[in-house]
């Protein structure tokens, strides 16, 4: 436990984790009912585990989520945008097929005011939180990770970035 | 509610002379940080309640990234020489500036009557009227920018996704850049060979 | 109408801070200030006085409340701008910090020096 900062700085990150999460999943899933949405809900998410980053360090925090891991989530996350997107267009029956066609509600309208209403904007949302939370972590974690140092003479760079 | 918004907005503009004009680099950013916390305040005021929100969660992510990723780096800032030329054409421009917007006040809506009454059927109005029965949000804000005018959403997501390209692209570590700042700083001049280029993952400390 | 100018004011103050400032991390943040009037320069342009926010309550009438709330068009376009800046901040900071792995400094002038 020599990585992070001190044990006080440790123990109110456990305990005040859990609640900054929750909260990010609150946000984007009522994102289409009131003020926040996906863009909000993500970097709400990201600060979670950026947190668990600042307070325990790089090597446990690569326990919950690894950069690498995110990088590859926030790919798919954008394809599952452009997928969400291009729903309407592919499956849609009648002659007005179109971009970001809201087919879902077509089918299954819900009710309005709760949670399963508004067709494709709730999972739009999910997808945009989702990419969000990866980008923003994985650009935090290889940002964070920079090291200069020099020593007789020598300039030194580290990252987590590996060339070709 | 203007007079409000005016003292915050006093507060705003002076946060940011500090932020630009400091000495210090960690109280500039810290200034910095004022500026977008009174900006999100702002944005209450206005009614903009999902836009503060954004603004509030985005510029805690600024300050950590510049304090994180730039401040701590710690570097070594010699004296600063005033750039003249810059500083006369800054002021030059932005008391051009000051002088053109007095000739286009004119043109802007007053304020507290939105663009969008002035004229019927325009663009936000039928957003208003139609977007619960048509899209089924309550919240009219996800109606535009999910529904409607979905292509900037896509446009966004594009933008996010390449400047993480962009992140991984620049911060790392590149070999044949290696080779060439050591061989300009090498001890004796001495080109410096494949294998000495790699480097721990340990902190320098 | 002073709202308006403060505002300009505002985006004054980051314009001149872009031009005059030769640090590397004092020009990202003159470029954050720029990108803040702009964004309120728009909500503002959008503001009914004494509206509500564009969020529809249960059970109000869709006219009426297109003429008590204020216009949702200027948020969805800052919320895009805020998302956009950020993405802009974490490349200009990578950026940064490379040039500082290249040349040492975060001086502009000093770089251009170095560069030859």
């Amino acid at each position: 436990m020599k990585e992070g900062m001190s044990l006080i700085v440790k123990t109110v990150a456990r305990w005040v984790v859990g609640f900054i999460f929750l909260y990010g999943i609150y946000i984007t899933a009522e994102g289409h009912l009131g003020p926040g949405g996906g863009f909000s809900g993500g970097i709400i998410l990201a600060c979670s585990y950026i947190l668990i980053l600042i307070a325990y360090g790089r090597r446990f925090a690569s326990r919950n989520l690894d950069w690498r891991i995110a990088r590859i989530m926030a790919g798919v996350a954008a394809l599952s945008f452009l997928a969400l997107a291009m729903l309407g267009m592919i499956f849609e029956t009648g002659g007005n097929a179109h971009f970001f066609d809201n087919l879902i509600r077509k089918n299954l309208p819900g009710t309005a005011f709760h949670l399963f209403s508004g067709g494709n904007i709730p999972l739009l949302n999910l997808a945009l939180a989702i990419l969000v939370l990866a980008s923003v972590f994985t650009a935090f974690v290889l940002l964070a990770a920079v090291r200069f140092w020099e020593t007789r003479g020598k300039k030194f760079f580290s990252s987590l970035e590996d060339g070709p | 509610m203007p007079e409000l918004l005016t003292l915050l907005l006093v507060f705003m503009i002076i946060a940011a002379i500090l932020a630009i004009e400091s000495e210090d680099l960690t109280s500039a950013v810290v200034s910095m940080g004022a500026v977008g916390f009174g900006l999100s305040v702002c944005f209450i005021l206005l009614r903009a309640p999902e836009v503060a929100l954004a603004q509030i969660v985005v510029e805690v992510v600024v300050l950590i990234v510049l304090l994180r990723g730039i401040v701590s780096v710690k570097p070594k800032t010699g004296p600063e020489k005033p750039d003249r030329t810059g500083l006369y054409l800054g002021v030059v421009l932005v008391g051009l500036l000051l002088v053109l917007s007095v000739y286009v006040a004119g043109e802007f809506p007053q304020l507290g009557e939105p663009s969008f009454a002035r004229f019927p059927d325009s663009a936000g109005e039928t957003y208003l009227k139609q977007g619960l029965a048509l899209t089924g949000a309550a919240n009219s804000v996800a109606a535009v920018l999910l529904d409607f005018r979905g292509l900037d959403s896509l446009g966004e997501v594009a933008v996010l996704f390449a400047a993480l390209l962009g992140v991984m692209l620049l911060v790392r570590k590149n070999p044949r850049l290696e080779i060439k700042v050591e061989a300009e700083s090498g001890p004796n001049g001495a080109p410096v060979e494949k294998g000495a280029a790699k480097v721990s993952e340990g902190e320098p400390k | 109408m002073i709202i308006y100018f403060l505002i300009l004011l505002l985006f004054a103050v980051g314009l001149y801070g872009l031009l005059s400032q030769r640090n590397l991390v004092k020009l990202i943040i003159s470029m954050s200030i720029l990108e803040c009037a702009a964004d309120l320069l728009l909500i503002a342009a959008g503001w009914r006085a004494n509206g509500s926010a564009p969020v529809i309550a249960a059970g109000q009438d869709a006219g009426q409340f297109a003429l008590s709330s204020v216009d949702p068009l200027p948020q969805a376009m800052v919320l895009v701008s805020i998302a956009i800046g950020l993405a802009l901040l974490l490349l200009l900071t990578a950026i940064a910090l490379r040039l500082y792995h290249e040349y040492g400094t975060y001086d502009i002038g000093e770089i251009r020096r170095l560069r030859g």
